[in-house]
């Protein structure tokens, strides 16, 4: 394997339509929950803790080979809003297109026939990374580090936030995402024994109900 | 541009010129140019012109609202299910250049539902002079300026103007009022394109709609060769 290979399925910059969401950023920034640099901090702990921790166990489960299909129903188990779960497909669907565009892959091909619209986000992430050789902690922190990275480059369009604060953000976050990346693949060994009830499925109520309500908005930057 | 591979497994990876049952894909064409300038009103202008003849698709890719799909629903210049908006994330040119997933899902989408078709217009949220199209989603594409964003546009050149295969400079009716000297226009795109085609358009007057209109059929003429 080439660990380098976790720096490109990494990177901002990696085509996979990941510019067009915030993470609840935007939703969040409108009802006054972010304001700076110190509250997107604290929203950006309780996406990691929550929906990050959830979507790195799916991820590193995925690369352990754990049945794709079981973990694309445990994601959507996990996901009360429909409007998340539409806005995680259509991220699997994008980066799908990208991972087998750049690691092609049997198995990838074989997710992207059975979900055409697309599988959620996080499990394709997990395939992505087994067809780039990577590993199940690979893939947890790449799944943790987004789930706060998104939010946080929204955040610096949305508010004008200063950058540098914003990045000193996800620095400061960093010692947790290491941890949260333990947790999950921890998580994914106990997928392999006991199935994928063994997923964790901690949940951030407001991030769910204010999806729903931004989905509904007239007008708006991001897809979600 | 390697249109031609041929991908094994379910749904196209990029610019590949056949659809996963072997089909011919849409031709792509894509509209760019600053805000203002007049893409959604050309792209409605186009789809009055070539409905009749050819099987007709638009993605918009509106910044922040639904603005542009809904003026091109409201005009009725093609049934609703034949108009699919994009959202851009606050980065039209991201969408159109850098990451155009959402794009290729848009058109392939399209493709799967109203199709078949034999053209499919993308049009790019209000840019500036240097947002381009990546090649991996469209086949062509029209910069759209205007003769009131300032007559000294073409020269200033960028990639939009130097670069699209079509260079369209609308509103020519404005002109006398603006002050712009539309020969000084031709001259400096002349320059900056040397043999690509550059089109004056007024959507008011009609002047140039039917030039637009025919370089789409010769790209279209071309694709289906």
């Amino acid at each position: 394997m080439s660990r380098a290979a976790l720096l490109v399925l990494a990177d901002g910059r990696f085509p996979a339509g990941g510019h067009a969401h915030s993470g609840g950023a935007e939703a969040a920034v409108k009802a006054g929950r972010i304001t700076g640099a110190a509250s997107l901090e604290s929203f950006c702990r309780g996406r990691l803790h929550t929906a990050g921790l959830v979507a790195a166990s799916l991820a590193a489960s995925a690369v352990l080979g754990v049945d794709p299909m079981a973990l694309d129903a445990a994601a959507d188990a996990r996901t009360p809003s429909p409007a998340l779960r539409v806005a995680g497909r259509k991220l699997g669907r994008q980066l799908m297109r990208a991972a087998r565009a750049t690691w092609p892959s049997g198995e990838l091909d074989a997710l992207a026939r059975e979900f055409p619209k697309g599988a959620h986000q996080p499990v394709v992430l997990g395939l992505a990374a087994r067809a780039a050789g990577l590993e199940a902690v690979d893939a947890a922190y790449c799944a943790a580090y987004e789930s706060v990275s998104g939010a946080a480059s929204a955040t610096v369009r949305l508010l004008s936030l200063d950058p540098f604060d914003a990045t000193g953000v996800l620095a400061r976050l960093a010692p947790e995402v290491d941890r949260v990346a333990d947790r999950a693949v921890e998580a994914a060994r106990g997928v392999c024994d006991d199935g994928v009830d063994a997923l964790p499925a901690a949940s951030a109520p407001l991030l769910e109900i204010a999806a729903e309500l931004h989905a509904a908005w007239p007008v708006r930057l991001f897809a979600s | 541009m390697h249109l031609d591979h041929t991908h094994d497994g379910p749904a196209a990876v990029s610019a590949d010129a056949h659809r996963p049952d072997g089909s011919r894909r849409a031709l792509r064409i894509g509209l760019g140019g600053p805000v203002g300038s007049g893409k959604t009103a050309t792209v409605a202008a186009l789809c009055r012109a070539l409905r009749d003849e050819l099987s007709l698709a638009v993605v918009t890719n509106d910044i922040y609202t639904r603005e542009d799909a809904e003026f091109l629903l409201r005009e009725a210049v093609l049934p609703p299910e034949r108009i699919t908006a994009v959202e851009t994330g606050a980065c039209p040119h991201t969408a159109i250049r850098d990451d155009i997933s959402a794009n290729l899902e848009a058109v392939e989408d399209l493709e799967d539902e109203v199709g078949p078709l034999d053209l499919i217009l993308v049009e790019s949220g209000g840019d500036n002079l240097t947002a381009t199209f990546s090649k991996g989603l469209v086949d062509a594409q029209i910069f759209v300026i205007d003769v009131a964003g300032g007559d000294d546009i073409p020269r200033k050149g960028g990639p939009g103007v130097t670069t699209a295969d079509l260079l369209v400079v609308n509103k020519t009716d404005l002109a006398p009022y603006v002050g712009s000297d539309l020969g000084r226009m031709a001259a400096d795109a002349k320059a900056q394109r040397a043999e690509l085609p550059v089109v004056f358009q007024s959507l008011r007057s009609g002047g140039g709609v039917q030039d637009v209109a025919g370089w789409v059929r010769a790209q279209l003429a071309a694709w289906t060769a």
